[in-house]
Parts: C-alpha cells; structure tokens; sequence
C-alpha cells in the first residue's frame, strides 16, 4: 500500500495510525477530518470542559508535532462526501478527490437533531463536537435554566455539570425512567434518585410535543398543554453512526458500517472502527456497534492491523463509563433491559446489577464500585452461568411496578463489607479466573 | 526486552479502566479513589496486557519504559 486514508479525525483514527506505523507501514497517510480541530477527547466534553476544571485547547489527543513525526498529511474541516470503492477516492467537500490503497473509516457518529419542530434554533443546543461544547457553555454561563430533553448519558451528564454551576435543570424524558433503553426502568430508577436527590426535575413518561420560542427562552410543550419554560434546551437523544457520506457507496451502512469479525468491510483494504463499525463479535455471538472511547481505542489498532494483513477477529467485551454527580458509573459487557436483571448490592451511594440472557451473563452496571467491573469482565468474557453467578442475588422485577420509587424495595442480596480491605467482589462461580478471552492482540 | 509501568497517581481520576485490563497489575483504593500500581516490573507476558491498560487510560496517567535487564 502506498497511501492509506483515515476518514475520521477522531480517536478510532489516531490509534490506527499509531498502530500503522508501530507495526512498519512507512506509505502515505492521509487524514480527513469534517472538523476544523486536530483530534480532541470527547468524554470531557459533557463533564470537566463544560464545568470549567478541563480547558478546551487542553482536550488535543495528540500535539500538532506528533502528526508530523508519524508523517500523516492533514486535511482537516474537509469532510469526506463520496466514496467510490471501484476508482478506490474518497470524495472531499472541497471538491477533491483523495486516491487510496488502503481506507480506514472511523467518522464516529453524529448527534441526533431534534424530533420537534421548533421555528428558532438560537437556544436549542445539542453536544457531539468541541463547537458545541463551547456554544453549549458560553450559554450556560448567563442562564439560569436548562431544559434537557432525553435522559440519556448525555442529557443526564449535562444535567450533572448544569447543576454544579448553579442552574436549574429539567429533563424531559418520554420514556418512564432515565436510562431506561438501555438500562431498564427499575435500574434507570436509581438514576432517578440519584439526579432527584441534586435537585434535578425529571419529567418521565409524557412526550413533548413541540419546542416554542417565546422571547429570550424555549419551551417544551406537552400534549396536555402543560410545558416547562427555560433558558436554553439541550436535545440528547442519541447519536447515529456518521454514514452518509457513504450512502451510494455499495458498502452495507445499515446502522453502521458492517464488517466481518476482523473490522474489514466486504472491499478488500477497506476497513473500520469506532462508533461506525458494526462486527461481529464470536464473544458475544452476535453482530454489535459500541459508540463508547475504550472500543474506539481498541478497534482503531484492530482495523490497522486487519488492513496490514493481520486478520484476527475482534473479540472483546465493551466497557464504558459515566460520571454524574458522585457516581462514578461504569458498564461492562451487553446490558440487556428485555433480558434477566439482579441486584448485586444498590443503596444510595452504590449500585451493582447483572444483566444476563441466554443462561450466560452478558453485562453489568457499576455504581462507585470499580473492583466489580474488573471481575465481571472476566465472568462475562468466561461467558459465566447466569444461574452460578446470581443463585445469591435479588431478582429485579422485569416491570418496574413496586420498584418505581425503590428505597428499599428490592433488597441488597450481598453487600460488601465496608472499607477498601482488598477483598474481590462476591462473585462466585466459573469465570472468575482471568481467562484471557477478552483479549484480541 | 524488559519493561517498566510508570504511573503518574496525581493525574489518576479514578476511571479504573487499568484495573479492567490488567488486574495483574493494578489495583484500587476506593478510599482515595485511585488505581493502585502492584506491579512495577509486571514481565514480558503481562505487556500486551501492561499496553492495554496505558492505552486505556483517559487520563494519560501510565506510561510504559523499556528497561535494561
């Protein structure tokens, strides 16, 4: 390969090209970017950079010299428009066409825009991008409410750093619990509280119907008629995979681009990784998309090796996290709300539950409990008995009736014993041994 | 050859996404709310695991040093 093109200049793309170069590639490598930045982190974004504690200039992934010590050609705020698989270019907005051998597509996602219609945009903000994150906290800055509209990590973590700057915070959410998608209704429960007990107004379970624009604020409107007035609206309803510039291309980009266990796409020297990439993952037995920074990480070198010619599948068990408030919450493996669901332990400062389907565990919830995660990454990587593994644990409800206010509702079944002694989570069962499944270099 | 993990524990936000990668290596302190490093000089068949753990890291705090033996 003479010259390999990252579409992305995000953090899938930079570690394919760390990787490229750590394994000998010495072609060409050409990096397009939609945005203006060098590649920057997003998770602070929502949480430290909208605080104020993170500076934004301090979000780079890399220095402006690294790029040039790998050799990597910049075309940044020139996203990529076409593809043509057959004449191997990629088309850019500016009208240029980048020829390649080898393609790396890792654009991420974008944030979904919002589902209402709403005559004047001036205070509707959404946050995927560094633009939107320094718009969204110039804004902040002079308001005093903040509407959120969906209660997902984002809207919630938003929430969070809005109300640690002093504002008044609803979140609107449709469904009837917080993280409720992806979570369930009665752990997204505990997210309730949690936001409730910081003073956040959580409206659950009533769908707004439009986003007004009276003078100097917004407005979301019910169908009741009834509304919640602020001074700025924040749409957090999820994230799509960055595929249109795809569309046409003859590569399968439904809900992502789709790609065999070892991230190349059906074009041979074309692959992907990150938010973009659907797989399939032999841990997991099925097809996935993981819209989360350790799996960005972790499939950029992936995607550069399977273009280097490696061809390993990609096995892993994703783990993600969020912080809101004092919970530090991290998420391991496929959490499944339709699937089975027991409490390890849950009261007001910590939460652990398992999610499991199939018989085998597949997922967990941490709440402040780091050493958890750790473990049931081994059981569900060990694809543990679900039977084995909770025969102590409370079983959550699959309605969240009696469980919708949950102070005590569904008991602690095995509670760790205080203090930071050392001692592994109570976990039992096959798995707990490291078993080295999820590892895949 | 040999390899050494360097860990910055000021810059620690306590993600513990090291401990995930490599519990070989790392510990943590729930009272302080940081990773613990256990091993200094973790061996050659823990450094893919070693690597994983500093790539991991969103707060840049490991680095990872070849050593003389």
């Amino acid at each position: 390969m003479r010259r390999v093109v990252v579409v992305g200049a995000s953090l899938a793309g930079v570690h394919a090209i760390q990787t490229l170069r750590e394994r000998g590639y010495g072609g060409e490598i050409v990096l397009v970017g939609a945005e203006q930045a060098l590649p920057y982190d997003r998770p602070p974004l929502s949480k430290s950079a909208l605080l104020g504690t993170t500076s934004f200039a301090d979000l780079a992934l890399r220095p402006p010299e690294w790029y040039e010590q790998q050799a990597v050609r910049l075309s940044l705020g020139t996203p990529a428009t076409g593809l043509d698989v057959a004449g191997r270019q990629v088309a850019l907005a500016d009208g240029r066409l980048v020829d390649f051998d080898g393609l790396v597509i890792a654009t991420g996602s974008v944030a979904r825009p919002l589902p209402l219609p709403c005559d004047d945009h001036r205070r509707v903000h959404r946050l995927r991008t560094l633009a939107d994150a320094q718009r969204l906290a110039e804004a902040m800055a002079s308001a005093r409410h903040l509407v959120v509209l969906g209660a997902g990590f984002i809207g919630l973590e938003v929430a969070s750093t809005a109300r640690q700057l002093g504002l008044d915070v609803t979140v609107v959410e449709a469904a009837a619990a917080p993280l409720s998608r992806v979570f369930g209704e009665v752990v997204g429960g505990w997210f309730r509280r949690l936001h409730e007990r910081h003073g956040v107004t959580l409206r659950c379970g009533s769908a707004p119907v439009a986003v007004e624009t009276p003078p100097g604020g917004v407005r979301v409107r019910f169908g009741d008629g009834t509304g919640v007035s602020a001074d700025l609206l924040l749409v957090g309803v999820g994230a799509a995979p960055a595929t249109g510039w795809l569309h046409g291309s003859g590569l399968d980009v439904t809900d992502g681009v789709r790609c065999g266990p070892d991230l190349g796409t059906a074009v041979p020297g074309v692959v992907a990784a990150g938010d973009v990439a659907r797989w399939h993952n032999h841990l997991f037995g099925e097809e996935m998309r993981v819209e989360h920074w350790s799996n960005a990480v972790e499939q950029g070198r992936h995607a550069a090796a399977t273009l280097l010619g490696a061809r390993e599948p990609y096995r892993a068990v994703p783990y993600f996290w969020t912080d809101q408030f004092d919970a530090k919450v991290r998420v391991v493996g496929q959490v499944d709300p339709t699937g089975e669901i027991a409490w390890e332990r849950q009261d007001d400062t910590s939460m652990v539950a398992v999610f499991g389907r199939d018989g085998v565990v597949r997922g967990a919830v941490c709440v402040n409990a780091p050493r958890q995660l750790a473990t049931y990454r081994r059981v569900i990587a060990g694809r543990a008995a679900w039977q084995d593994v909770v025969r102590d644990l409370a079983p959550v409800a699959p309605t969240a009736a009696g469980a919708g206010d949950g102070r005590g509702g569904n008991v602690t079944a095995r509670r760790r014993g205080g203090g930071s002694s050392g001692q592994t989570a109570g976990v039992r069962g096959p798995g707990t041994e490291d078993q080295g499944g999820d590892r895949h270099e | 050859m040999a390899f050494k993990v360097i860990f910055d524990a000021e810059r620690c936000q306590g993600y513990a996404n090291c401990l995930i990668e490599a519990p070989e290596i790392w510990e943590f302190d729930e009272n302080s709310d940081k990773a613990v490093l256990l091993k200094e000089f973790p061996g050659d068949q823990l450094r893919a695991k070693a690597e994983a753990s500093m790539r991991g890291c969103p707060a840049g705090a490991i680095r990872i040093e070849d050593v003389d033996e």
